[in-house]
């Protein structure tokens, strides 16, 4: 086991308000790592900060350094940061202008990949990948939003890897979800920690349980308490950890 | 609730009666060229009101040409600044600047006829002309000689028109576009370039369609300003730096001095032709608009 990504002295700003507080955490490789915490707390923002996307918001600012096999990606050009670290959104966004496989090699035509039947086959091996290819095999050339809230989810998910990304990150994936695809969503993180590094948001600590091999907890933008999920959840250390596990507070 | 009904309803059907009225008032009107000249009134070129010959076809062709013409300037150009205004500056910049191109918009139609007169016409005549001549002469429509009235200086002030309109239009499309889908293409690893080219336009089509058309409605309906610097000439010209007239154009400069019934019959169905021409340009947007939502 090594570090894929360390995060050192992360502060973020929106405006003038602080939400990431001197955040330091090491990510390991081919790892599930959740983050939990409160809503507000700075969870999104985080993960944000691990692919440059947090400033493509307007007046947004982060300040530390976020290192991916060592490189400060600070420090790189934040596209190809992006190819190299995949994200997934809070709520399923396809785009509604391209089918259900144009969707899935949107990222690959990006890279300048125009041949259709390469495409074609990367689009089946993706969509294959998420568990979508018996679900939809029929219906590629339906733009992508026809599909359920949790095809689409998983359809982003399909996309985001079609760009053989090392690091998945995924913002809360399942919140818009019903429980059922919910499941199979979580089967499917499961899975694909054997060939990616996975930082998944969640505000359900069950899923956190369920899911990931270590657990970070996050309060008022400060990291509280780091360790192997097991360890966290039974004999957490810090009493405000504790307190949010047993439900007292958030 | 079921007063407010009746009224409303009441309201309705009279808009509606109001625009049958005026088509069946427009066809009655025109019947006495119908009836002399037939269908060939729309494809003769010949417009002699001395010698009672009448022919549509001159001012057809320099509605639709003018109008295609500034289409195919305004709408790259009306694009290019809707995207610059609102992902390339800051939104303060971008206000400040939308209302001085929106100011274009408010201008009334006479005062940007004088403009062209006093400003464009000799620009055309000293400027745009003889480039044109010099380095496309070899294209036919392009060829001299240039005076400075001419379809391509209609087609001009047409543009300056509508790019405000279209401006606006696309502005606002692309203000609806969520950030979740310019995002979620980021996330990819797209350039700005990118997520403008392959979400934000895409995204916006509809609304951008719609601008068009509103666009194009005011091109092919405009009078005032084109019939100042249009020339007035009732011909087919092959060149595009030559004289020419619109639908809109001829009547205004013709109807209060009608030399006969006839001629003031061949007038109004001009404007039959005009308001036949925009009924179908309108029911062409609504086409493309309900396909496109379907699509998207
Ligand atoms: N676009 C934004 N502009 C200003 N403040 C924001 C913005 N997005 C989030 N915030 C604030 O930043 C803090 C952290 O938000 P976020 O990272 O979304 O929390 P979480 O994902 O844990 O719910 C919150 O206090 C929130 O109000
Ligand atoms: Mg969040």
């Amino acid at each position: 086991m090594s570090t894929k990504i360390r995060i050192k002295s992360l502060n973020g700003w929106f405006g003038e308000k602080q939400v990431l507080k001197d955040i330091n955490l090491d990510i390991e490789e081919n790892s599930i790592t959740a983050i939990i915490g409160p809503s507000g707390c700075g969870k999104t923002t985080l993960i944000r900060c691990i692919n440059r996307m947090h400033e493509v918001t307007p007046g947004a600012r982060v300040e530390g350094s976020v290192l991916l096999d060592e490189q400060d990606i600070y420090k790189e050009d934040p596209v190809k940061v992006r190819e190299r670290i995949g994200m997934v959104f809070q709520r399923p966004n396809p785009f509604p202008t391209m089918s259900v496989l144009e969707n899935a090699v949107a990222g690959l035509k990006l890279k300048g990949i125009r041949n259709r039947k390469l495409l074609a086959e990367k689009a089946e091996e993706v969509i294959k990948a998420v568990g979508l290819w018996d679900e939809v095999k029929n219906e590629l050339n339906k733009p992508g939003t026809s599909l359920s809230g949790g095809q689409q989810q998983r359809l982003c998910i399909a996309r985001a890897l079609a760009v053989e990304p090392e690091v998945l990150l995924m913002d809360e994936p399942a919140s818009a979800l019903d429980p059922v695809s919910t499941m199979r969503l979580e089967d499917l993180i499961y899975e694909l920690k054997k060939e990616y590094t996975i930082v998944i948001v969640t505000h359900n600590m069950q899923q956190a349980a369920r899911v990931s091999d270590y657990t970070a907890f996050l309060y008022m933008g400060e990291l509280i308490e780091y360790s192997n999920t097991k360890e966290l959840f039974e004999r957490p250390k810090n009493d405000l950890t504790e307190r949010y596990i047993s439900g007292r507070f958030g | 609730m079921e007063k407010f009904r009746i009224f409303t309803a009441v309201f309705a059907l009279s808009l509606t009666a109001l625009a049958m009225l005026l088509l069946t008032q427009l066809i009655i009107s025109s019947l006495p060229v119908m009836e002399t000249f037939g269908f060939r009134f729309v494809i003769e070129s010949v417009w002699d009101p001395v010698k009672e010959v009448f022919g549509a076809l001159p001012f057809i062709y320099g509605t639709l040409v003018t109008s295609f013409i500034a289409l195919l300037i305004a709408v790259p150009l009306s694009i290019g600044a809707a995207v610059f205004l609102t992902q390339y500056i800051s939104p303060k910049l971008s206000y400040v600047l939308s209302f001085l191109i929106e100011i274009i918009a408010a201008i009334p139609s006479v005062v940007i006829g004088l403009w062209g007169i006093f400003v464009l016409i000799p620009f055309i005549r000293e400027e745009v002309g003889p480039f044109l001549i010099e380095y496309l002469g070899f294209i036919p429509v392009f060829q001299g000689p240039v005076y400075g009235p001419s379809i391509l200086t209609g087609a001009l002030i047409l543009t300056i028109m509508i790019v405000p309109i279209i401006t606006s239009m696309t502005k606002d499309a692309i203000n609806t576009v969520p950030i979740l889908q310019r995002e979620g293409m980021i996330a990819l690893g797209a350039t700005r370039w990118e997520v403008i080219t392959k979400v934000t336009l895409p995204y916006a089509r509809p609304g951008i369609i719609g601008g068009v058309m509103l666009g194009l409605g005011r091109a092919i309906g405009e009078t005032m300003a084109i019939t100042m610097v249009i020339g007035n000439a009732p011909e087919i010209p092959a060149s595009l730096l030559a004289p020419g007239d619109t639908l809109a154009s001829v009547i205004a400069n013709q109807f209060s001095e009608a030399t006969s019934a006839l001629h003031e019959s061949a007038l109004i169905e001009l404007g039959l032709i005009l308001f036949i021409i925009t009924i179908v340009i309108n029911i062409c947007a609504r086409l493309i608009l309900r396909r496109e939502v379907a699509r998207g």
